[in-house]
């Protein structure tokens, strides 16, 4: 099976839930299951054999698509958008567990879920960046339908601000590719043609910060972040974990694969400044969530902080600092993609109540045992501890800032012990609250039904794998990092 | 693979306990741990080894090895935990959650005292942190949340320090693996690694490793703990479930001072000479706050809880005479020898007198202020013979395990830190004084009415205490046993410090 599955999968399942007769619309989530599961096949078959075998070339299709535009319909799936694919399974997988109940016009509900992924799958395999724009511009809308129909707290203007947010990032990006396919001499949009261009430097100093910006706002750098928590908290379950498990990732990943390579010399320029931001983001994120009380904002914001660790190893750009950033990229989408699972599936469903205070009178240390045991998993794994995969990224994006910024390296580390109070806090607040805030009698809670526990085992599984035996992966990431575009920007301290 | 085996045993046990419906649990879970005990003692040999290729494109492999010292420590963790899980069945907690947590920190323990490279060893460091907070905040007495949290945030403070010193070395020195680092140090190398390594910054090698080295001692001495980082323990210690406040004084402050001598020691030999000074006023600091705190409590954990902090302040100054320049090899193979035996000694003794603390408060029904207790002798004389055994050897009376570790220490610093050694050793007699009041309360005098219907020991808690006590008599008049095993690793690692020209 040929990554492209990753792609076909999807869609098509898209189209045939849409497809389905209103008396079948209970089909419709076991089609999304399928098709969530087709991409994942694909996506790790593509993996085992880009590892047993990484001398080969690439997969890819190259087909005529805009020949006026000299846009190609070209996909690749190399080191770097294999496991990224395989990411994007996985997160649909659990999604579609988590969203397994939803009696509310369901055909219309999973087939904009499979859109979503199906976009991202397109992203992360795309090679001309004309392609991935349309993609990335896929990804959209769905998103803002899925908000505003299924959404919960505040659900038009979190759907509303998302999408403006996204919609004006998307008009950088296309300023950013309009530019430097005019400065190339209008020759096409293929990303390692554009990368080869070589543009000169006085134009890569604003073009860069163009680009760069409109697809960061998206992974949700400091200080364009604001519509993460908004967006998630008012998102359905499906939806928040998606949206933090692999539509921020889409950011990231265009910044890494597109703004940076094309703009070399800018991107030099604006290191220093990217890390800043970063650092910023990393604290401002946690000690936000240190004072939030909606459950849901708590784990926002620790999106925005883990995402900083992303822009952080990027803008490091060392082997080690590349390498931790797409690790993090893999390892948040688990963990936020738990987490969002938990949160708003597992304990809003049962006690109808994200705030800290009002869940604290449920114990659910008591009341569900089970929830309280897959929280303190989740927590400890968001937290960084080792033995999960955020520890591996995160130790890696360390040793990237050490080679590049010593400095800023005392303000991570207070960044990692305000994580650890944070999750600390919302986790004792939710599972294990003091005896006088809680019910004298434990109230009676339905036990975890078989989606969502199978979804809970899933994540904590893979994050568990990742944390454990990452070199697969590291190995993936490498040969994705040793295409020639990715040279210049690395840094060899 | 065996150590793979003992390592992953109790892990296993708490699965299947986290997974059972129905089962006594108290008895499992000591079963259990009497059977990984057995695997410990029988089946894991010093001298075994196992690694994994973890990260081979970047030559990160990681790698765990029983010598003869790491071997002491495991057996030590195995008995501790087994004495912690009886007793607390024994004194009737029966629940599932509580003995899975306690044998997760089990396995953790293993790995921090048989991993060689630093991501396993922090791996297991850091996996102690969540069971001993649930633990704590779940089990505890009634400021438990507040100890818990702070226990927790001030632990993890600790290992951001470690973390972020070790990162630095991998950068310079390209390994995280403590044989290689200290094999580095050894060569005095790892100066001009670490120079080069940070050449963009412009800062001495010297000053960077001694900068890295505080880190990694800040992360060392929230565990131990060292004054002024200690403030975490007298409420976790008081508020933990007593058989819990077992494994947190027998073994988890163990793994600090195993860290201290077996990691901090050979990979900082660079710049040891530069500590000794503060470390060892820093050790007087500990042994001295400790007692006179531990003189001020009226409540029986928390004064036992600073007994703790007094008596692993020795093994501190002990490091810190065998970093100093002037120190002579046999100074130092008795300074060394001293910690390991102190270490083990305090892990038993202070067991013998929580296993005191939970029968108290297992009789009493939660109380722990001294006043409530009086005139015991009377109604459990055996009881009073076997805690006051443990108070013997906890003041250090010659023939019982704590004299020999404390002499060796002292007779081990004084020459490289005599200042400091002098005034430590005036802490021994506060040590007696706050032990002694603690017998004459609890025991002589007046009977008080509350206790006068409590019984004697029963069968299996005068088992769990004849354990004990063989482990404090026998190393007392026979320290060779546990000699035999640690001094080729002392030795070891005074070649690395010293090595002979």
């Amino acid at each position: 099976m040929t990554p492209l599955w990753s792609l076909l999968f999807p869609f098509a399942g898209a189209l045939a839930v849409l497809l389905l007769p209103a008396r079948a619309a209970a089909l419709s989530r076991v089609i999304a299951l399928a098709a969530s599961l087709g991409t994942t096949i694909a996506a790790a078959s593509g993996c085992l054999k880009r590892l047993g075998d990484t001398a080969s070339p690439v997969w890819s299709l190259d087909l005529e698509w805009i020949p006026q535009l000299g846009s190609r319909f070209h996909l690749a799936a190399d080191g770097l958008a294999l496991p990224l694919l395989l990411l994007n399974g996985i997160v649909a997988i659990a999604g579609v567990l988590f969203s397994w109940n939803i009696t509310q016009r369901p055909r219309a509900f999973f087939s904009l879920v499979l859109a979503i992924i199906g976009g991202v799958s397109g992203v992360f395999l795309s090679r001309d960046a004309f392609l991935m724009f349309v993609f990335y511009e896929i990804v959209i809308v769905p998103k803002y339908l899925l908000i505003v129909a299924w959404g919960s707290t505040n659900r038009e203007y979190g759907a509303m601000k998302l999408t403006m947010y996204s919609i004006g990032a998307s008009a950088l990006i296309l300023l950013g590719l309009a530019a430097a396919y005019a400065a190339s001499g209008s020759a096409g949009f293929d990303i390692a043609g554009l990368a080869a261009a070589g543009f000169p430097k006085g134009f890569q100093l604003w073009a860069f910060p163009v680009l760069f910006l409109g697809f960061v706002v998206l992974a949700g750098i400091w200080p364009f972040h604001t519509w993460a928590p908004t967006g998630h908290v008012a998102a359905p379950t499906a939806a928040s974990m998606l949206l933090a498990g692999v539509v921020m990732k889409l950011g990231a990943y265009g910044a890494l694969c597109v703004a940076m390579p094309l703009f070399p010399d800018g991107f030099a320029f604006w290191r220093p400044a990217i890390a800043v931001l970063a650092v910023a983001g990393i604290l401002h994120g946690a000690f936000t969530a240190l004072t939030r009380r909606d459950l849901k904002f708590v784990i926002g914001y620790s999106s925005v902080s883990h995402m900083g660790f992303i822009l952080l190893g990027m803008a490091a750009a060392t082997h080690w600092g590349l390498r931790g950033a797409v690790l993090q990229m893999i390892s948040h989408g688990i963990i936020a993609g738990l987490l969002f699972g938990i949160a708003g599936r597992v304990i809003y469903e049962r006690t109808h109540t994200r705030d800290l205070d009002a869940l604290q009178r449920f114990n659910l240390w008591k009341s569900l045992p089970a929830a309280a045991v897959a929280f303190t998993l989740a927590s400890a794994a968001s937290m960084g501890l080792p033995g999960f995969s955020g520890f591996v990224a995160e130790v890696s994006v360390l040793i990237g800032l050490w080679e590049s910024y010593p400095w800023l390296v005392p303000l991570v580390a207070l960044g990692i012990l305000i994580t650890g109070a944070f999750t600390l806090r919302a986790l004792c607040r939710t599972c294990f609250p003091d005896a006088a805030a809680s019910l004298a009698i434990p109230v009676r809670m339905p036990s975890l039904t078989w989606p969502e526990t199978t979804a809970i085992v899933l994540l904590l599984a893979v994050s568990l794998a990742i944390g454990l035996h990452p070199s697969p992966w590291i190995s993936l990431i490498n040969d994705g990092l040793d295409s020639p575009v990715f040279q210049p920007i690395l840094q060899r301290p | 693979m065996t150590l793979l085996f003992l390592t992953l045993f109790p892990l296993v046990g708490a699965l299947c306990l986290g997974l059972s419906r129905n089962v006594a649990c108290g008895r499992a879970a000591t079963a259990w741990s009497a059977a990984t005990l057995v695997v410990a003692a029988l089946l894991v040999r010093p001298g075994m080894s196992w690694s994994l290729a973890w990260l081979p494109d970047v030559g990160m492999t990681l790698r765990f090895e029983a010598d003869g010292l790491s071997w002491l420590f495991l057996l030590l963790t195995a008995v501790v935990t087994l004495v912690a899980v009886a007793a607390s069945w024994l004194t009737g907690r029966n629940d599932r959650g509580y003995h899975a947590l306690v044998l997760v920190l089990q396995s953790a323990l293993f790995g921090v005292f048989t991993a060689r490279h630093f991501i396993p060893w922090f791996l297991c460091w850091e996996m102690t942190l969540i069971p001993a907070f649930l633990l704590i905040r779940l089990w505890g007495g009634p400021a438990a949340p507040q100890a818990a949290m702070r226990f927790f945030m001030m632990t993890l403070g600790g290992s951001v320090f470690l973390l972020v010193g070790f990162l630095a070395l991998q950068l310079s020195a390209g390994t995280m693996d403590f044989d290689s680092l200290a094999a580095l140090a050894g060569e005095g190398r790892l100066v001009d690694a670490l120079e080069h390594g940070f050449a963009a910054t412009g800062a001495d090698g010297r000053t960077l490793l001694v900068l890295i080295a505080v880190a990694v001692l800040i992360g060392i001495a929230v565990k131990i703990p060292i004054v002024p980082f200690h403030t975490w323990l007298p409420s976790a210690y008081a508020e933990a479930p007593s058989p819990v406040t077992m494994l947190l004084t027998g073994l988890l402050s163990k793994m600090g001072v195993f860290a201290l001598l077996w990691i901090f020691l050979p990979v900082f030999a660079e710049v040891l000479p530069v500590f000794a000074t503060p470390l060892a006023w820093l050790a007087v600091a500990t042994v001295i706050l400790g007692a006179l705190a531990a003189l001020a409590q009226t409540d029986l954990k928390r004064m036992l809880a600073y007994s703790s902090v007094n008596h692993l302040g020795y093994c501190v100054l002990a490091v810190a005479a065998a970093g100093a320049a002037g120190s002579a090899r046999p100074a130092m193979t008795s300074a060394m020898a001293g910690t390991v035996l102190q270490a083990i000694n305090h892990g038993i003794i202070a067991t013998a007198l929580f296993l005191g603390i939970t029968i108290l408060e297992h009789r009493s029904r939660g109380r722990r202020h001294i006043g409530n207790f009086g005139g015991l002798r009377a109604r459990m004389p055996v009881f009073c013979g076997c805690l006051g055994i443990a108070v013997f050897a906890s003041l250090g009376l010659p023939g019982l395990s704590g004299f020999i570790g404390e002499f060796l220490i002292f007779n081990g610093a004084f020459s490289a830190v005599p200042a400091a050694t002098s005034v430590c050793v005036a802490g021994l007699l506060l040590t007696a004084v706050f032990l002694l009041r603690m017998m004459r309360m609890v025991f002589w005098g007046p009977l008080k009415p509350a206790c006068a219907t409590w019984p004697d020991l029963t069968k299996p808690e005068r088992a769990l205490f004849a354990v004990l006590i063989l482990l404090i008599l026998l190393p007392g008049v026979w320290p060779q046993m546990l000699l035999h095993h640690a001094n080729p690793v002392v030795l070891e690692l005074i070649d690395l410090l010293r090595p002979i020209p």
